[in-house]
């Protein structure tokens, strides 16, 4: 059942992110991407991490999805968007990564008889039955420092945000493109 | 019964190595930083995965770390985005070739 679980949501996931890669059109892409958000944490919930299932559909699909959503379509993007031009470069880049992979799930595999017993061995005790009250604790205690550098980063990407998407301030009588195609429609 | 941890692993490869595609050959700013958000979604589920495996909530408290890098990511690069379309009235990848030699 559990198996089951997990093909329904690996191969969504997989479908989805193939499609926010093809898709021509950025607001297809960013509705795809909800799409595999959602499954990332239907796959966070069959993994006992359930506050963190919360957090992804809250943070990720409720504020960086919009925050996508809102810019495309402030832009008004309507030109064709091929690939680029050096896709060729691109190739040659992947395709060693891709076969890289292969050859180290293959070893992998291989290898999993012997290296169970090294140390790679899941630990016996049972993770808390409330999750959150669990990570409360060890964010606040092991990770405290950690925490408070991450509120740090936001209050600096707010302010950068701020300072590089706001307008000069005698820039008024100039509208810029995002202005002018606004009166245009 | 219980996936074996290596099934995790493949899937996040996957969508890592997608994400690496997309951010190589779109020419589409906003599809790039989309492409991005598939990379750290990948690493978000193999560092769920060994949380699990381990039964340590390390992982989860870093995929709770990673997503903020990643809002600030957002922010920050859209941000970007728009001044830089508003400079050029482009946000397409080759007309901004400035700092290339």
């Amino acid at each position: 059942m559990s198996l089951f679980f997990f093909g329904y949501f690996a191969a969504m996931i997989v479908a989805t992110s193939i499609l926010v890669v093809a898709l021509r059109n950025p607001v297809y892409s960013a509705l795809s991407l909800l799409v595999m958000f959602f499954h990332v944490a239907g796959l966070f919930v069959t993994l006992h991490a359930e506050f963190l299932a919360a957090v992804q559909i809250i943070v990720y699909a409720g504020a960086i999805l919009v925050l996508y959503l809102f810019v495309v379509m402030i832009l008004n993007v309507k030109q064709d968007d091929r690939y680029h031009s050096q896709w060729r470069i691109a190739g040659f880049v992947c395709v060693p990564l891709l076969i890289e992979t292969m050859i180290l799930l293959a070893g992998g595999t291989g290898a999993r008889t012997t290296g169970t017993q090294t140390g790679l061995a899941p630990a016996a005790e049972t993770i808390a039955p409330d999750n959150t009250l669990a990570i409360g604790q060890t964010l606040f205690s092991t990770y405290l420092f950690p925490f408070e550098v991450a509120s740090l980063v936001l209050l600096v990407a707010m302010i950068g945000a701020i300072v590089l998407a706001k307008r000069e301030i005698g820039e008024q009588d100039n509208p810029g493109p995002l202005v002018q195609t606004k009166v245009a429609e | 019964m219980t996936i074996p941890i290596s099934y995790y692993l493949i899937l996040s490869g996957v969508v890592f190595l997608t994400g690496v595609v997309g951010v190589l050959i779109r020419r589409n700013i906003i599809a790039i930083l989309l492409s991005v958000e598939l990379m750290l979604n990948a690493t978000n589920i193999n560092f769920v995965a060994f949380s699990d495996y381990f039964r340590d909530l390390g992982g989860q408290v870093f995929v709770f770390f990673a997503l903020t890098v990643a809002a600030a990511e957002v922010a920050v690069g859209l941000a970007i985005i728009i001044a830089l379309h508003r400079s050029r009235s482009t946000i397409n990848i080759e007309e901004f070739n400035l700092l290339k030699w």
